[in-house]
């Protein structure tokens, strides 16, 4: 889960890193509050999960408490990058020295922490190693040493962070590593990491990712989660377990396993290419159970969405074997006709497997209205494109 | 032969009690894999029932392997609980942990896997995975024994379900080896590691690699694939619809900016003589011509 700056430098604050929180506020009059309150001149700054704000006009400057009402009005509702702005973060206007770079992360490929540091803060910092090499600093870090003051210090010195801020950003890189670890942080990112004038080195902004994962050793966590933003067929199968994302096209999928759910989308697309470019609506995995309960709750969220046109449900029978998944389908049709939902879309079942033979056998004896059985995966993704398509 | 798992492999579970274990336990001793125990801190001396065979639950792996002489541990152990159940299987120097436990946080097998490489002992595969399995000599994880026979053909993949797809489709020519590793951020044994390992072994003719978006595994893979692997590999990589910034399903299938995308992968491998499928079936027939050729 990613945070929004303000949550991730309430993090940062909780774990000693200096920062400065500020006033968080949803309507122009609260920016003009929390500009008062402040005092003298503030940043008025947009809080959406994606990065380059400042570019979009998602940061902005006020004088005075009128400006900031001003500036809040022009900020909220903007749409960056897909991502609407609903909440504002405003802070006192820093007096910046210096800015720079610095990130804690999970290096995937060496299969231990990486931390990317640079001097040249405040830009892109993918830009920076693009045109500068030299100026980023890539450090190792090893899960059973971790960082320590020492370490740190190695981290600041390649980072070529000037001799007169060392002994200040020392202690921050140590606090940040323990906000990445306590946190249970795949990322942790400060860009800038700004020197004031008055020496002291603080995190001007900041990016976080939780590994959810880890939830359950961190309650504390779900106060993080932004239920307004979340897409309501989205929120609506997370309060039913499912593992859900919503796309764009008009074929829903239901799959089992994340991997065969994954494949399906893209076979869903291929085909669909025939059909006009039909494209697949969603990922949907019901797991390796597929009982009855799960794929009604599967089927529920799927024709709730109004942009399917059909729904393509591709099992493949491992653990569990297909005459139970058949089964399962058969009772999820009865279980949704008892709450009041029918099927109305066509739908197009793929069993392979174990036990496939039964599994078909049991789907042709209960004859539900609008589902037709296509036994191989390429052939039903191309059914379901094509009844989508009409 | 085949790659990290024999017929003389000594298999112990951690977490056999529980219930996904003893389902799954269940299912292993029933395509004959060699099942000298479980662990159990709590019902230790005791041993647990499958189908008429006694399996003796130990209180620590420590304990099991000075008994049994157990040389794998499969562990069904809950998220919580998965890093020491780990830890104590390096400690006790298991050359081949098998982690299906699905939802381990990241820094946890980051320590675990950090263990590891300095125990220098013990090869870790997973977490987050279907396990391993060598048809016809032994079952270490949860995939099913049925699907496909022995054969020559070896197979490594970050999906369990697509693992099992692919061994069905070519369940015709069978496999040596087929291993699921899993699609978390950080696991045991990579695709590069049973490459290696495939190209190593004398009864495997030629790969399947299937990989997802995320991260740049498939992409090192071609790399080693170039310098190292001289047996034809057909690849297949999930995820080109996937959008960017959303984790699909496993922890690690997410599209970050323009990184760990399925097009860069298919080109990687594309550019190194793999030839990559654009549909599972179609990723089967390419291996299909391929074992045809070699035969003839």
């Amino acid at each position: 889960m990613d945070l929004m700056e303000f949550q991730a430098k309430t993090v940062f604050a909780k774990h000693g890193v200096r920062t400065t929180v500020g006033a968080v506020v949803t309507t122009p009059e609260e920016a003009r509050a929390a500009a008062e309150k402040i005092g003298g001149r503030v940043v008025v700054k947009a809080q959406v999960k994606t990065g380059g704000r400042g570019k979009a006009g998602g940061v902005k400057l006020a004088s005075n408490p009128d400006e900031a009402e001003e500036k809040a009005r022009e900020i909220l509702g903007l749409d960056i990058k897909g991502h609407v702005v609903k909440i504002l973060n405003i802070v006192p206007a820093a007096a910046i020295g210096e800015e720079y770079y610095f990130s804690f992360l999970i290096d995937r490929a060496n299969r231990n922490y990486l931390c990317i540091a640079s001097a040249a803060g405040g830009m892109e910092i993918e830009e920076v190693a693009h045109t500068n090499p030299d100026a980023v600093a890539k450090i190792s870090i090893d899960p059973a040493t971790g960082v320590d003051e020492a370490k740190a210090r190695e981290i600041a010195v390649a980072a070529k962070y000037p001799a007169d801020v060392i002994d200040a950003v020392v202690p921050e890189i140590v606090k940040l590593y323990d906000v990445f670890i306590a946190e249970d942080a795949s990322l942790v990112e400060v860009n800038p990491l700004v020197k004031l004038e008055d020496g002291n080195v603080e995190a001007l902004d900041g990016k976080v990712t939780l590994d959810e994962n880890a939830d359950f050793r961190h309650p504390d966590h779900a106060e993080f989660e932004d239920v307004s933003a979340a897409d309501p067929l989205e929120a609506a199968a997370k309060a039913k377990g499912l593992n859900y994302v919503k796309l764009d096209g008009s074929v829903g999928i239901i799959g089992n396993g994340a991997g065969l759910v994954m494949s399906t989308l893209d076979v869903v697309a291929y085909a669909g290419e025939e059909f006009g470019g039909v494209k697949p609506a969603n990922f949907l995995d019901i797991g390796g159970g597929a009982s009855a309960e799960v794929m009604a709750n599967g089927l529920e969220i799927i024709i709730s969405d109004p942009q399917v046109q059909s729904v393509f449900v591709n099992v493949f029978g491992g653990i569990t074997a297909c005459d139970a998944v058949a089964n399962g389908i058969v009772q999820a049709f009865e279980l949704l006709s008892s709450r009041g939902e029918a099927v109305t879309k066509p739908l197009v079942v793929r069993l392979d497997g174990n036990n496939a033979e039964e599994g078909r056998r049991i789907l042709d004896e209960a004859g539900l209205a609008g589902l037709e059985r296509v036994d191989t995966m390429d052939g039903a993704a191309k059914r379901a494109a094509e009844l989508a398509a009409k | 032969m085949s790659i990290f798992l024999t017929k003389d492999s000594k298999v112990i579970v951690q977490g056999m009690t529980g219930s996904e274990g003893t389902k799954h336990t269940t299912r292993m001793l029933a395509s004959g894999t060699n099942i000298v125990g479980g662990v159990n801190p709590r019902k230790a001396g005791q041993s647990q029932d499958f189908d008429g065979k006694a399996v003796p639950v130990f209180g620590t792996v420590a304990d099991a392997v000075k008994e049994t002489g157990a040389n794998v541990s499969v562990i069904f152990v809950p998220p919580k609980f998965t890093k020491d159940a780990v830890l104590e299987a390096i400690e006790a120097e298991v050359p081949l942990v098998v982690v299906i436990t699905e939802g381990v946080p990241v820094h946890d097998t980051a320590a675990f896997f950090a263990a590891a490489q300095a125990s220098g002992k013990t090869r870790i595969i997973g977490p987050n995975c279907p396990g391993i399995i060598t048809p016809g000599e032994s079952n270490a994880g949860i995939i099913p024994a049925d699907i496909a026979g022995q054969g020559r053909i070896g197979l490594v993949s970050k999906s369990g379900t697509l693992t099992y797809q692919m061994m069905y489709e070519l369940r015709d020519f069978g496999f040596s080896t087929a291993i699921g590793i899993g699609g978390d951020p950080i696991i045991g044994t990579t695709h590069i590691d049973a490459l290696r390992a495939f190209q190593d072994d004398p009864d495997t003719d030629a790969i399947v690699m299937i990989g997802e978006i995320g991260g740049d595994a498939e992409e090192r893979a071609a790399a080693f694939i170039k310098e190292n692997v001289t047996k034809p590999v057909v690849g297949y990589v999930a995820g080109f619809t996937a959008p960017e910034g959303k984790t699909m399903g496993h922890a690690g299938a997410i599209v970050s900016g323009s990184s760990g995308t399925a097009a860069a992968k298919q080109e990687a491998l594309e550019a190194v003589g793999v030839k990559v499928g654009k549909t599972p079936s179609e990723t089967a027939n390419l291996m299909r011509e391929i074992m045809q050729g070699l035969s003839k």
